[in-house]
């Protein structure tokens, strides 16, 4: 099927799961009023949550989960030999994700409160780039699925890809939601990358931040209007610390 | 002829996680059959010493990408059970129309998507777009609808929002009730041709007496908070949870094992049924009765059928609890005012894997001193594991091959839906 004159990629993809909740790969079985099109604009060969297809001729290999134990590198690194795009997919693959914050203890009490005298195999939590090569990098916790799709679409016509620079708050106007902090409420959105749809204030919940840094904030207006509401530091760092995309951008 | 047969699979596929099995008959006798959870450890319950309470429920979301609403309620059910809030009714109305809908996606999602391909002979509902698009149609929108209404309600499907301590931050509006509920209406003839689709597969012939834990009915199908029961007769209040859980730790698991009466139990949607199926609404119970379900079911494959009647049950409940926010006031409070204090909490949900408890302490400040999360799948580890050694000695017969016994093995583990990474947290 041409589309402008074009003949779209189909590319081969790859779905593989590390130490996450693997529900950002359970979003590209969602968004069901277009799942038909989008397994046809791409060929899934091997993805374990959904086929017991298994193949290893994968284009595309979507990473999901963060990296915690030796097994998952070996795993991971042979998956970037084979892929010719390894898309980092969600926050956990991207930053690190929820699970950085078991590194603020040691293994050693972790395991001892999870598993008494039982202890198990727990590196501190890695990224994939911090492991290999990534080409892509799509952050959200979950990924956004109509922004997939977006992605998806131009991967098959061979067209550049960009992410929104804008923060959170420019699609919290667009949609009319009322700004968290007029509502009392703490938002990380002044600093957050836009591109998720702002779901979280729309539903009643200041922005936590899984998309990581905006292009560029006004980190100093940020600052003064998180004082002058009466929100202390400690308030903020719960969540510049929750999905670790903040990580090296504490002023 | 001797019979040998051998299954080893290596990260089972159409679950969630990563879960292996091994089967070694020797002269037709079992002398190996496990179930192995080697999903890599995430210590949530560490993670949440030291959190706000307005936290908890954004963290333990992430445990789960399919009951991540589930999760989120019974977080926000445990911390308000220790700060001593009770939230106003039209937000326990709201919860439980989010639940229904999480219960409805995530039914579907097993029952079209992980368990049918077996029934079908394919290796996953992918090709169903063009060798049965009528099926695959009938899958998406249920699906679709199951989303719609978590997204309405909790704010998003997958990690919701709204759901938040004391309360919900949003409240849907009245178009958008309408329109869900009207799209309920029309999904019921979706859910009789999706009974019509699993009434012609065909069910291992396969039993074992298992001890079901579920919450227990009072008045209605439970789903939300409530006493705990078993078939073996066990019959506790919410917060003796650890004497129905009986948690513990092997060597080489990454999930927990738990314990009962016997040396292991069932939860989930059979267990439920077997529980409550007298508190089903009259159009389930009749999907259960023409697909040939009945209580007391030792059946694990049953579980697919359970579900679908489940499907039923919330999509009229759906209905009804849409038809009562239409009337409430728009005035009605959805928050609840509180101050944090120190105190203990815990909250057992009915959630689509089966019953789930989180337990917090906290302190004064209003932060988590110590955290339990005991997950469906951990409770029904144990089981798979001893259904997996009855499967094998039952199958280990004349004619059997490695394929077929991998194929059946296979089934059996998907039947419980497990949701490995979730069971390990």
């Amino acid at each position: 099927m041409r589309y402008l004159g074009i003949e779209p990629l189909r590319p081969k993809v790859g779905v593989f799961s590390f130490t996450c909740c693997e529900g950002c790969v359970l979003q590209l079985a969602n968004k069901e009023e277009t799942l038909g099109p989008f397994l046809q604009a791409i060929e899934v060969v091997n993805f374990r949550e959904v086929t017991t297809d298994q193949g290893t001729d994968y284009d595309i290999a979507l990473v999901e989960g963060s990296i915690s134990r030796s097994d998952e590198v070996d795993s991971l690194r042979k998956i970037r030999e084979q892929a010719k795009v390894l898309v980092a997919l969600g926050t956990c693959a991207v930053f690190g994700g929820v699970n950085r914050q078991k590194d603020a203890f040691s293994i050693e009490e972790a395991n001892k409160i999870v598993y008494g005298d039982h202890p198990k195999e727990s590196w501190p939590i890695r990224a994939v780039h911090e492991v290999v090569q990534v080409d892509l990098a799509i952050p959200g916790c979950p990924i956004n699925k109509a922004e997939l799709e977006r992605i998806v679409q131009h991967v098959a016509l061979e067209l550049p890809w960009q992410f929104p620079e804008y923060p959170v708050c420019v699609e919290c106007k667009q949609r009319f939601t009322v700004c968290m902090f007029d509502k009392g409420q703490l938002c990380l959105g002044p600093l957050v990358r836009a591109g998720c749809d702002a779901p979280c204030p729309a539903g009643g919940l200041g922005c936590w931040g899984c998309r990581g840094p905006a292009a560029d904030p006004n980190r100093a207006e940020f600052e003064a209007l998180v004082k002058e509401r009466g929100f202390s530091r400690a308030d903020v760092e719960d969540r510049l610390s929750f999905f670790g995309g903040f990580e090296g951008t504490r002023p | 002829m001797k019979i040998d047969l051998n299954v080893d699979v290596h990260h089972l596929t159409r679950v969630e996680g990563h879960g292996n099995i091994l089967v070694k008959i020797r002269d037709g006798a079992v002398q190996q059959a496990r179930w192995d959870v080697v999903e890599t450890p995430r210590y949530f319950e560490v993670m949440l010493r030291g959190k706000h309470y307005s936290a908890a429920g954004i963290l333990t979301a992430r445990i789960c990408g399919i009951c991540s609403i589930g999760h989120c309620l019974a977080s926000v059910r445990a911390s308000e059970a220790a700060l001593g809030v009770t939230v106003p009714d039209l937000a326990a109305k709201l919860r439980l129309l989010a639940k229904h809908g999480e219960t409805l996606q995530s039914h579907v999602l097993h029952l079209f998507f992980l368990a049918a391909p077996d029934f079908l002979g394919l290796p996953s509902a992918i090709p169903l777009m063009e060798k049965n698009p009528a099926v695959f149609g009938i899958a998406g929108r249920l699906k679709g609808l199951g989303n719609r209404l978590c997204d309405a309600v909790a704010g998003r499907t997958t990690h919701p929002v709204s759901i938040q301590v004391g309360g919900m931050g949003a409240r849907p509006n009245t178009a958008t009730l309408s329109a869900l509920r009207d799209q309920l209406q029309a999904a019921l003839p979706d859910l009789a041709a999706t009974a019509e689709v699993f009434s012609g597969f065909e069910i291992p012939d396969f039993v074992r007496e298992t001890e079901f834990v579920s919450l227990k009915a009072n008045g209605s199908y439970p789903w939300i908070g409530g006493d705990l029961v078993s078939t073996d007769g066990v019959d506790r209040p919410e917060h003796e949870y650890r004497e129905m859980t009986n948690e513990y730790t092997t060597e080489g698991n990454t999930s927990k094992w738990c314990k009962l009466s016997r040396d292991a139990f069932a939860v989930g949607a059979l267990a439920r049924f077997n529980n409550n199926h007298a508190a089903l609404h009259p159009a389930a119970q009749q999907a259960a009765a023409d697909l040939g379900l009945a209580p007391v079911s030792h059946n694990p494959f049953h579980s697919n059928v359970a579900q679908l009647v489940e499907c039923v049950h919330v999509a009229h409940e759906s209905i009804a609890l849409i038809e009562q926010l239409l009337d409430a006031p728009a005035s009605d409070e959805i928050m609840a005012d509180f101050q944090p204090r120190a105190g203990e909490g815990v909250s057992a949900v009915e959630v689509p894997r089966g019953i789930l408890y989180h337990r917090y302490v906290y302190d004064d400040d209003g932060r988590i001193t110590e955290a339990d999360c005991v997950i469906p799948t951990t409770q029904n580890n144990a089981n798979i594991h001893l259904d997996i050694g009855a499967l094998a000695a039952q199958f280990a017969t004349q004619g059997m091959t490695d394929d077929r016994l991998e194929l059946l093995c296979s089934m059996l583990v998907r039947s419980y839906d497990p949701c490995i990474s979730c069971s390990v947290h």
